[in-house]
């Protein structure tokens, strides 16, 4: 019964997602255009998160042709829905390369829808662009990943709390929800914390449901937990749509940012759309661009965005940098290499440099990660953040933590001779453990 | 000569009197100044120091304007004003005397910003510079940051202000305070004990978090004093502790009571398997979405009653929806479960997308009106006030259904159905109308339930997903078919999550709930209160 309820879920989302492409599927491609594959959730869970990142793509794309497009060619996009269903995306992505043989593909949210496609670019020896933060812990050739690695956010988030201006904090609590990501940054946090000093007591670590709408006890456990006479803090990991009720639920309990901040990776402006804020300014985000960031760059994108969305509410975010970041890259690289073909392009790729928006540039590395600036912001009255602290100068993404013992000694370098994604520096082999 | 120049001297005496409080406002002007040429936060953090220090009541308004982010720098002039942002510019205040100084657009001012370590300072500077204040809460708010930031300078402004209090109730708290700042001073130990005993006697979390940094830094009797205070403090504490989690308990309880009791009608009474009834509860909280839009834009002073008129509106979306998923899709398929399962399943991801495609996929904001936000103590228990206005809705709607279910010739007619749809049919009741209406009831409940939950929970398409399997739960549990069991089964399984959640953790608690009510449904396949009839059998 339970495996037949499962089997006709799924059937029954297949259809309804093979009702959506039937829909998108009129612009039939002539062979004078560059195809690129958007694979993002269109519907369930995570449509709300990823769907806006579709949106960001088609911009870029139109904004890119109207620039006349790439090597004297139109770009087209191929938009299908892998419907929040992890197996999907691995499907969606074997018919976007084989089918619509597109050149690239942008795409993914979550770790595991990531890890759902690996096996098919490798195999179809193609490009997947991930625009999200990340556990780390993996580097593979064919993926490019735009999003932060741990220490491009985790490891100067805790460093600013640390740090007078952050409020010195010395208790610590880790929530989050529970999945590879939150566990996995939870476990280089916590080994990291104690390598600063920070005893085992002082550190509490705690994991809720997907979706997790009750969350008295938690803060309450919070609340106990800071008053041991130590300024605490909290690290959030928790996803999605969780975040809303656990800030409501802060915001009601009387939790003030300025007596125990609450520091999360996973909350952008997006997020903070769907909440009344006022409750909550102070409590802190970390990523690598905000919306508040004033430089001229930044205020042509979103006047981009809002004219492209017809709304002028909608927010941009770190992931959709990300991807202009990674799109833009992309277009470099395909005119150094003067083909769409991917092993190629995959050579040209490091080394390439493109303007972010936070006024700098980021350049692709050998381990395929980029270099970003990390921003720490404070969630203000208006849904936006203000940045209260930035690195002085850019962070490069390190793929294999320093602070896993299984992952120290690794690293990747994907420039021939050594070409290779694990390798383990002690015993000069490629091919080390990575925790998956 | 010296007549003369005694004179001269009296008259600039005299003239220094008269302007003193103008050359305190030209200083104070003069330090306000600074804020236009800081960089970093710490420089803004020298400033505010330096405001403090002058002791000056007057620098209350803008210290309070910074803490909140309302301090502006005009560009053009360096000038420092109070701002309050409007639709499109701002509007600029004198930062000491609070007179209007026209409007700037937001391109010609910048903002000072502030952190939280800042605002902790001026929250501080404040408390100590508002501590006459004529209003009573102003007055309890500063005693209560002094009491969190115990500074051995405060004991002096605070023995003044003990003296001078008139309330009882902030009295006491001053003295807390002043305890608290003993403890970090060199006073002598006898005073210390004292102060330990009357902070022992407030008896929360905040004596407990300043006791045990006084234990770290204190020895002998002092450090004995605090360790027994705070296991004191402890053991009363636990007991608390117990009561909060049944609190929490019931609270999950009557959420899961609002999100089961549309299906216990639908489910319960009827016997369709509703996978649709989820997107019910999401359609009632799109429905106090749009309806507090509306009010946002036409009616702002309606705010506080959006949830009122959001009630009805939302049991009538629901229902309708309801009634057109029974016209036209179950009324077809009653007595194979199976497929109605499907069939609602499948509507149940129509709507969701269908919501998705008119309001995007993206988060709505709905507000909590004030009435039900913030939270009250009872003792050490903190009981926020929408929890408590979504138990007494949910029991509310609960007593209500349950009158018309036993009391009203409608509830008659849809029990008869229930337990023998031939013999119902016989006596002339319209069954086909009866399985309508029923359906729309249990659907419009679920809207209400949505009003509700919209106050607690996110509201986006996926909403519904969220309820759908603890509702079944709940029902299954309780007993189908049955109202009561509904009841108990909502709280005694939102009373047995909570206490295992602070053990289990959220995560294995959920697991072991499922478990034991698997285990329950093996000895009691029928639930808590099993219904008798004949129809329920087939």
């Amino acid at each position: 019964m339970r495996g037949n309820f499962s089997t006709i879920t799924k059937m029954f989302s297949a259809s309804v997602v093979a009702a959506g492409l039937l829909m998108s599927a009129p612009a039939r491609a002539a062979d004078d255009t560059i195809k690129v594959g958007i694979l993002h959730s269109l519907s369930g869970t995570m449509a709300i998160s990823e769907t806006t990142l579709k949106d960001a793509m088609l911009m870029l794309i139109d904004e890119q042709n109207a620039k006349g497009g790439l090597l004297g060619k139109k770009l087209e996009a191929v938009v299908v829905d892998p419907a929040s269903n992890w197996p999907l995306f691995a499907e969606k992505a074997r018919e976007l390369i084989s089918k619509d043989k597109v050149a690239a593909v942008f795409g993914c949210w979550t770790s595991v829808s990531r890890k759902s496609v690996l096996p098919v670019f490798s195999e179809l020896d193609n490009i997947l662009f991930y625009p999200v933060q990340y556990e780390g812990e993996e580097s593979e050739r064919n993926v490019f990943y735009t999003g932060a690695a741990p220490n491009q956010q985790a490891i100067p988030a805790v460093d600013y709390l640390m740090s007078k201006d952050g409020g010195s904090v010395k208790r610590w609590v880790l929530e989050g929800t529970d999945y590879v990501y939150p566990r996995t940054t939870n476990k280089i946090l916590e080994a990291y914390l104690k390598s600063k000093g920070v005893a085992a007591e002082d550190i509490m670590t705690n994991y809720t449901p997907f979706g997790f709408s009750d969350w008295q006890t938690e803060v309450s456990a919070i609340k106990k937990f800071g008053s041991a006479g130590k300024k605490t803090a909290v690290v959030s990991t928790v996803n999605g749509d969780a975040n809303v009720p656990f800030y409501k639920e802060l915001g009601n309990q009387g939790i003030k940012a300025e007596d125990i901040p609450v520091m999360a990776f996973s909350v952008g402006e997006e997020e903070l759309a769907g909440l009344d804020t006022k409750p909550l300014v102070g409590h802190l985000a970390a990523w690598n661009y905000f919306e508040s960031v004033n430089t001229p760059e930044n205020k042509k994108f979103i006047a981009n965005w809002h004219k492209f969305i017809k709304n002028n509410k909608r927010t941009t975010n770190d992931p959709m940098e990300a991807h202009y970041i990674g799109f833009n890259m992309w277009v470099k690289a395909v005119e150094k290499a003067g083909t769409t073909d991917p092993d190629k392009v995959i050579d040209a790729m490091i080394g390439v440099s493109v303007p972010n928006l936070t006024g700098g540039y980021s350049t692709m590395m050998p381990n395929h990660h980029i270099t970003k600036p990390v921003l720490i912001g404070e969630i203000q009255a208006n849904g936006q953040f203000e940045t209260v602290s930035k690195t002085p100068g850019l962070v490069m993404g390190d793929e294999w933590s320093d602070y896993l013992p299984d992952s120290k000694d690794l690293i990747s370098d994907w420039r021939a001779p050594l070409s290779c994604g694990n390798f383990n520096v002690k015993t000069g082999k490629c091919g080390g453990k990575g925790t998956n | 000569m010296k007549i003369f120049h005694a004179m001269g001297l009296t008259l600039l005496l005299l003239l220094t009197t008269l302007s003193s409080s103008g050359a305190a406002e030209a200083d104070l002007r003069a330090i306000i100044a600074k804020f236009a040429t800081v960089t970093e936060f710490s420089e803004t953090g020298a400033v505010v120091q330096e405001l403090t220090a002058t002791g000056d009541p007057a620098v209350e308004r803008p210290l309070a304007a910074l803490a909140e982010g309302n301090l502006y720098i005009r560009t053009a002039d360096s000038m420092v004003f109070v701002g309050k942002e409007g639709d499109e510019n701002v509007q600029l205040f004198d930062p000491l005397s609070g007179e209007a100084a026209g409007v700037a657009s937001e391109d010609d001012i910048t903002k000072i910003t502030v952190n939280n370590t800042l605002r902790r300072a001026i929250r501080d500077a404040l408390g100590t510079l508002t501590l006459g204040s004529k209003d009573p809460t102003v007055r309890i708010a500063a005693a209560d940051t002094m009491f969190k930031t115990p500074d051995a300078a405060n004991i002096e402004p605070l023995d003044a202000a003990i003296a001078s209090e008139t309330v009882a109730s902030v009295k006491a708290l001053l003295e807390q305070a002043r305890a608290a700042s003993v403890l970090v001073s060199d006073k002598p130990d006898a005073d210390k004990l004292a102060a330990i005993a009357l902070i022992g006697s407030r008896g929360d979390r905040d004596a407990v978090s300043l006791l045990t940094s006084v234990e770290a830094n204190a020895s002998g009797a002092v450090k004995e004093a605090a360790t027994a205070a705070i296991a004191n403090i402890n053991s009363t504490l636990a007991l608390w502790d117990a009561g909060q989690n049944i609190w929490y308990g019931i609270s999950l309880g009557s959420v899961l009571l609002l999100a089961a009791i549309g299906l216990a009608i639908t489910f319960g009474v009827m016997g369709v398997i509703n996978m649709a009834h989820g997107e019910m509860v999401m359609l009632g909280a799109y429905t106090t979405f749009v309806v507090q839009q509306v009010i946002r834009t036409s009616f702002p002073g309606l705010f506080d009653w959006s949830l009122v008129i959001a009630l009805p509106l939302a049991f009538l979306v629901a229902a309708l929806v309801g009634l057109v998923i029974e016209r036209g899709v179950i009324r077809f398929l009653y007595g194979r479960p199976l497929e109605t399962l499907l069939a609602t399943w499948g509507v149940s991801l129509i709507l969701q997308q269908a919501v998705r495609s008119i309001f995007g996929p993206t988060n709505q904001e709905v507000g909590n009106p004030s009435w039900m936000s913030g939270s009250f103590d009872i003792g050490q228990l903190a009981i926020t006030w929408n929890r408590l206005w979504i138990l007494v809705f949910a029991l509310t709607v609960f007593g209500v259904l349950l009158y018309v279910m036993k009391r009203t010739p409608w509830g008659l007619q849809m029990r008869a159905v229930t337990a023998n749809r031939r013999m119902a049919a016989s006596m002339g009741i319209r069954t086909p109308w009866v399985d309508a209406l029923t359906f729309a009831l249990g659907s419009g409940i679920a809207g209400i339930a949505g009003v509700a939950l919209s106050q607690i929970d996110n509201v986006s398409p996926n909403l519904g997903r969220g309820y759908i399997i603890d509702s079944f739960m709940v029902v299954v549990f309780g007993g189908v078919g049955n109202l009561w069991g509904t009841l108990v089964g909502a709280f005694s399984l939102g009373i047995v999550n909570k206490f295992l959640e602070p053990y289990a953790g959220a995560v294995l608690g959920k697991i072991v709930v499922l478990v034991l009510i698997i285990l329950f449904i093996q000895k009691r396949p029928r639930g808590l209160f099993a219904l008798k009839g004949r129809a329920v059998e087939a």
